[in-house]
């Protein structure tokens, strides 16, 4: 194979031999976005047509036109990448289904990172969107003789997964002294975020503590303010190799560090040694020294949050708080657009709503749109040089971590 | 829906899973035991997770003793059935052998509480089914 020629190779080897011959530092760049305003239902829309408006605003949000796009990560339920290309008359390269539940979205961001850093293709097109028909994942049916069928449904367990984060709140709230208002602050900063987010599921709806705590209980200790809304909707990214970002209109959003974990299958949580330990402390870990920093360097975070409990382990496990302390560190701390550490600008998923796997891609999208200063009214007030991304899915069974940067040193 | 209309879910089985219900019929909590290592697994698999041994793998008898690691109270249920029949305990038992089930509890939604000793019952739901759920130790 010919050694590649010109001035942008000859930047890119030598960043590269900065850093270790396998990292993937800032060898690849965000360079645009879509969204799709989440919804209860979207009468007559389908999931591969609210993936092709993605696909086609995304495209030319990053300032590509449709035949530059030679690479293809889709996470559409019941629909299969290969179907999806030819749908969209797209021909890539080099293309893959990706399927980490909730951590779909910033997964994903991984492995188009590591097909445009090894040459596989040069801008690939990353779409998480959930379907008329609800559901994460490839819409694979649960085995008859799996895991479900055989051991819990006979015990009746709740809807969505309710019931599983219930369970990680009673053992946390048993070993770590944490408030019912402390494990809700959090929701009431994201709602505040969402009063400045037009297209949250939530915006012109404000809601205190109280407003939380008084809503029906679902599953004990959770309250229904405490779960997510599932909602119809999308997220879309465009993933260049870092040095070859010239074509976009916007700053390039530099991935800096990534890491991915999981220790526990579905449901998991049941039979991790310790279920309140999320994996996030194996993916964050590693995001952060891949990055070369720490979340004390981080000026912002967007952060996985299906229910209260979520976030806090996470948020946690990351090493921004002492463990058991996540929520007492959010009721002293103003996390909302305006404060000294703002964390899910759009309103956190708890407000802007969960479009299936597209919920955990929403996280990615703000952060992007947050870092190349387009937040609009929900801009971030302080300066923003680095951002921390969590996406989880499966209970706190798999994780993928992000660290963003304006540059790349 | 009439309640006389919905059915309780009952579990399912194969061939692999066969032994550990047909010890539920008899009133008998089995898991598996992997003898090189020397691990109580559960849930049954054609592997064992911690050595890799495909070959040889038993099934042991349990006390059905062990303590309530954590518990939600459904109030909302996945199925029609179980809806009829909310607010119920559900949680995860962590038996005195080691491992740790999912299972209803069979208790007042007010007297769940960690680590709670809980001891096991069975349920037979039909001539075909028996489940083994747990409840506070007598």
């Amino acid at each position: 194979m010919s050694e590649r020629q010109g001035p942008a190779a000859a930047r890119r080897r030598e960043r590269m031999e900065r850093v270790s011959d396998r990292s993937i530092r800032g060898a690849a760049a965000v360079t645009g976005f879509a969204e799709i305003k989440p919804e209860r239902r979207k009468p007559g829309r389908t999931a591969v047509g609210l993936a092709a408006e993605l696909a086609k605003n995304c495209v030319e949000d990053a300032g590509l036109t449709k035949d530059q796009v030679d690479g293809l990560i889709t996470h559409i339920p019941y629909s299969h990448n290969i179907e999806f290309a030819e749908y969209l008359g797209l021909r890539p390269v080099w293309s893959h289904s990706v399927d980490q539940m909730g951590g779909s979205g910033a997964t994903s961001l991984t492995v188009a990172a590591a097909a445009v850093a090894t040459g596989l293709a040069d801008n690939v097109l990353v779409i998480v969107c959930s379907s008329q028909w609800g559901g994460f994942g490839g819409g694979t049916e649960p085995s008859p003789d799996g895991h479900g069928a055989q051991y819990v449904r006979a015990h009746g367990p709740g809807p969505g997964a309710n019931y599983e984060y219930a369970q990680i709140a009673t053992r946390y709230q048993h070993l770590y002294n944490l408030s019912d208002e402390d494990r809700v602050n959090i929701a009431v900063q994201q709602r505040e975020n969402a009063q400045a987010n037009p297209n949250a599921v939530f915006y012109g709806q404000p809601a205190t503590a109280d407003d939380i705590l008084n809503s029906r209980m679902v599953a004990d200790p959770l309250r229904l303010l405490e779960c997510v809304m599932p909602c119809i909707g999308g997220a879309a990214v465009i993933v260049s190799a870092a040095d070859a970002t010239d074509y976009s209109p916007n700053p390039p959003v530099y991935l800096l560090g990534a890491g991915c974990a999981t220790d526990r299958g579905v449901p998991g949580l049941s039979y991790a040694p310790d279920m309140t330990i999320s994996p996030v402390k194996v993916s964050a870990e590693r995001a952060f020294a891949t990055a070369g920093l720490t979340p004390a360097d981080m000026d912002m975070a967007q952060i996985y949050d299906c229910y209260t409990i979520a976030i806090i382990c996470e948020f946690e496990d990351a090493g921004f708080a002492p463990k058991g302390e996540g929520g007492q560190w959010f009721a002293s701390h103003d996390v909302t657009y305006k404060g000294e550490f703002p964390i899910n600008t759009h309103g956190g998923q708890l407000s802007f709503g969960q479009a299936g796997s597209g919920g955990g891609m929403s996280h990615v999208v703000e952060g992007v749109r947050q870092m190349m200063g387009r937040g609009e009214a929900r801009q971030a007030q302080k300066d923003l040089n680095y951002a921390f991304i969590n996406n989880n899915g499966g209970g706190l069974s798999v994780e993928a971590s992000l660290v963003f940067g304006k540059g790349v040193d | 829906m009439a309640e006389q209309e919905l059915k309780r879910p009952v579990p399912s089985s194969n061939a692999l899973t066969e032994p550990f219900w047909e010890a539920t019929k008899q009133h008998k909590l089995v898991v598996q035991y992997c003898p090189p290592c020397d691990k109580l697994v559960w849930y049954p698999r054609e592997i064992c997770p911690a050595c890799w041994t495909m070959e040889g793998i038993e099934w042991r008898e349990l006390s059905g003793k062990g303590r309530l690691h954590t518990f939600t109270v459904i109030r909302q249920a996945a199925d029609p059935w179980f809806q009829q029949r909310v607010p119920y305990v559900y949680g995860v038992v962590e038996l005195d052998e080691g491992p740790r089930m999912i299972s209803g509890i069979q208790c007042e939604v007010e007297d769940a509480v960690c680590d709670m000793p809980v001891e096991a019952v069975f349920e037979d739901l039909d001539d075909d089914w028996t489940i083994v759920q747990f409840k506070p130790a007598s």
